[in-house]
């Protein structure tokens, strides 16, 4: 019960003004990021990261916190309202969710996505709580060889898993490594920095992050600006009907089932099991007619999965300090900017704010339903502003940022030279994902990997620690050959299936 | 020549139309409709969608005028794009709607309205809605 009188305690640090005052604006801006196209949490995380370095880490934390959630929340509102999706994780929303709103049932499926994503957060915020010490436990006993074999892990499945070609996943790795390894490495070595003093530190997170997230997608707007404005169906307060609940509250459960482990796992957020969750629906459902016309179930399960997806998220990230999606990559590289290390050793060493930060999802969560359900509508007039006076300012203080870090006109020019790459990335369709993991998590493995080789003094059996390596090891080669197996064994198999 | 109206999805637009037909009528001159939009954002309630468009059309037969609708989305500003039309075609008058503005919402937003009233270089009708 210890956990428990910790988590109370974080209640009593959230509930004071200040800290309520920095959990709302998270979820007030994490909302308007979440409504708008193309600007995410990650990207927002990123920018505000220069600004928070002179917060307490408990008060970044809770906005922060805010900022992941509420974007989870409003995405769905220009799914449903716009048909363009706001976040990754909303695009399977849009297919009943406009399909609803054009019918004229917008507001059902605005409340159904908000109070689902509520239903949704706050039981995996629980489970959260419930799951988290357990793995802090395991993770304590982990030596280095197995960390350096999760982080192999995980590299590989963020590449492999995700995105149409895992070919570009790992030039996109590969491009993370290496400017991961930018600098003096630990035996005093300098690597990559060309001669350039100011490249001896290594780069800064904070320029990267903001590089590639906020410059990248700014020039890649820039540079195709769509002239074509959408419709926005206007819709009255969100409600819900008898029949809505009744169709409703199995697939936001369902949804959470999906949603909250896919989250923990290194297989890239909320895509996978918003995705599972449509195609559960549409088998389990009775009104199967409603399908692709508008089926409330299509949206109320969607929606609890990628909320649910979004605690999970923060599983790995706060026991082991792995990150599993973008967003959480980035606070981990804020983590770093505070001088707190990422690891199981987060919660012994900095157990109040860690419970703090627990603590504040469920506010959060709570001040999200109150703001989106009264407030949608409103939220949908933030699609109106003209798309160049957004990027402008984002370009402003993304500047104004790289700027601050280290005040120094060098990180500028790195700050440009990183978002031709992202530029680069968007145009040729690598994802990003790899590369930010690779960035944050790359100097850690290198470390982890080190440490294993000298307790073999330099044997490359010391690699493979006990049976948690081996194990792992085993699940990056399933995830390697799959392709490979499906390709030798399975088709051959269904073909002879077929034939015979 | 020819009565050009500045048209947007709205009363206030339905009202610069209804002023546009009645002065066609009595000019005995056909009607331009325009909507424009700059297009640069996610959304613009201002752009006249298909079903506004139809109804647009239809007034316009049962009123027995002839018209022609245009729609342009090129990155430019109402004024402009009109100021272009009225040098380049025979317009013998411009109808638009006005609505009072805060002056914060035209230091911000700067007003339409107001740019087509100082550039155009034929008579405007501005209409209020209601």
């Amino acid at each position: 019960m210890d956990n428990l009188a910790n988590l109370l305690d974080g209640f009593a640090n959230v509930l004071t003004p200040m800290n309520l005052l920095f959990a709302l604006l998270g979820v007030t801006v994490g909302t308007a990021v979440g409504v708008l196209p193309g600007i995410g949490p990650a990207m927002t995380v990123a920018l505000l990261l220069p600004v928070t370095y002179g917060m307490e880490p408990a008060q970044a934390f809770i906005m922060f916190a805010g900022i992941f959630y509420g974007g989870m929340y409003g995405g769905s509102t220009t799914s449903i309202l716009l048909n363009t999706p706001g976040e990754s994780s909303s695009v399977v929303t849009a297919i009943e969710g406009n399909k609803m709103a054009k019918a004229g049932r917008a507001a059902q499926a605005l409340a159904t996505a908000a109070i689902g994503s509520f239903v949704a957060g706050t039981i995996a915020t629980v489970l959260l709580v419930v799951v988290t010490p357990p793995v802090v436990q395991f993770a304590i006993s982990l030596g280095a060889p197995d960390y350096f074999a999760l982080m192999l892990l995980a590299f590989v499945s963020v590449t492999a898993v995700l995105g149409a070609s895992r070919v570009r996943g790992f030039a996109s790795l590969v491009l993370g490594l290496m400017i991961g390894v930018i600098g003096i490495d630990q035996s005093g070595q300098q690597r990559l920095t060309f001669g350039i003093p100011q490249l001896a530190d290594g780069i800064d997170v904070v320029v990267v992050a903001v590089g590639i997230f906020a410059v990248g997608e700014a020039l890649w707007i820039a540079a195709h600006l769509r002239r074509k404005a959408g419709e926005v169906i206007p819709v009255g307060q969100p409600w819900m009907g008898k029949q809505d609940w009744k169709r409703s509250w199995k697939p936001w459960l369902r949804g959470t089932a999906f949603g909250f482990p896919f989250g923990a796992v290194p297989a890239g957020g909320a895509e996978i099991p918003t995705f599972l969750s449509y195609v559960t629906e549409k088998k389990l459902s009775k009104h199967k007619e409603e399908f692709g016309r508008g089926a409330i179930e299509g949206v109320a399960g969607p929606e609890a999965a990628n909320n649910a997806s979004a605690a999970g998220t923060l599983v790995p990230m706060l026991a082991i300090g792995l990150p599993t999606n973008a967003t959480a990559a980035v606070m981990l590289a804020a983590f770093q900017g505070y001088g707190i290390q990422p690891g199981p050793l987060l919660f012994t060493r900095e157990s109040s704010l860690v419970w703090t930060l627990i603590a504040s999802l469920f506010i959060g969560n709570l001040l999200l339903l109150v703001l989106n359900l009264p407030l949608a509508p409103a939220w949908a007039r933030l699609l109106r502003i003209p798309r160049p006076y957004l990027y402008a300012g984002i370009l402003f203080f993304a500047s104004m940022g790289a700027y601050a870090v280290n005040a120094q006109p060098f990180d500028l020019y790195l700050l440009l030279a990183l978002g031709l790459l992202g530029f680069g990335m968007r145009r040729f369709g690598l994802p990003i994902l790899p590369l930010i993991v690779g960035i944050i998590l790359g100097p850690r493995a290198e470390l982890q990997g080190r440490r294993a080789l000298q307790l073999s003094g330099g044997e490359l059996h010391g690699l493979l620690g006990g049976w948690v390596s081996w194990l792992i090891y085993a699940a990056i080669a399933v995830v390697l050959l799959w392709p490979l197996v499906g390709r030798f064994v399975v088709r051959p198999l269904r073909g002879r299936l077929v034939t015979g | 020549m020819t009565v050009l109206v500045g048209y947007v999805p709205s009363p206030l637009g339905e009202a610069a139309l209804r002023a546009a037909i009645e002065q066609a009528r009595f000019r005995e001159e056909p009607i331009l409709v325009v909507n424009t939009s700059r297009g640069d954002a996610y959304a613009d309630p201002r752009l006249a969608q298909e079903p506004d468009l139809e109804r647009v059309t239809r007034e316009l037969t049962a009123a027995g005028v002839p018209h022609n609708v245009r729609q342009l989305v090129r990155g430019r500003d109402a004024a402009e794009e009109i100021e272009e039309i009225v040098e380049a075609e025979d317009v013998s008058l411009v109808v638009i709607g006005i609505r009072h503005r805060t002056p914060v919402g035209k230091l911000i937003m700067g007003s339409t309205a107001q740019e087509i009233l100082l550039r155009v270089p034929c008579p405007v009708l501005a209409v209020k809605a209601g």
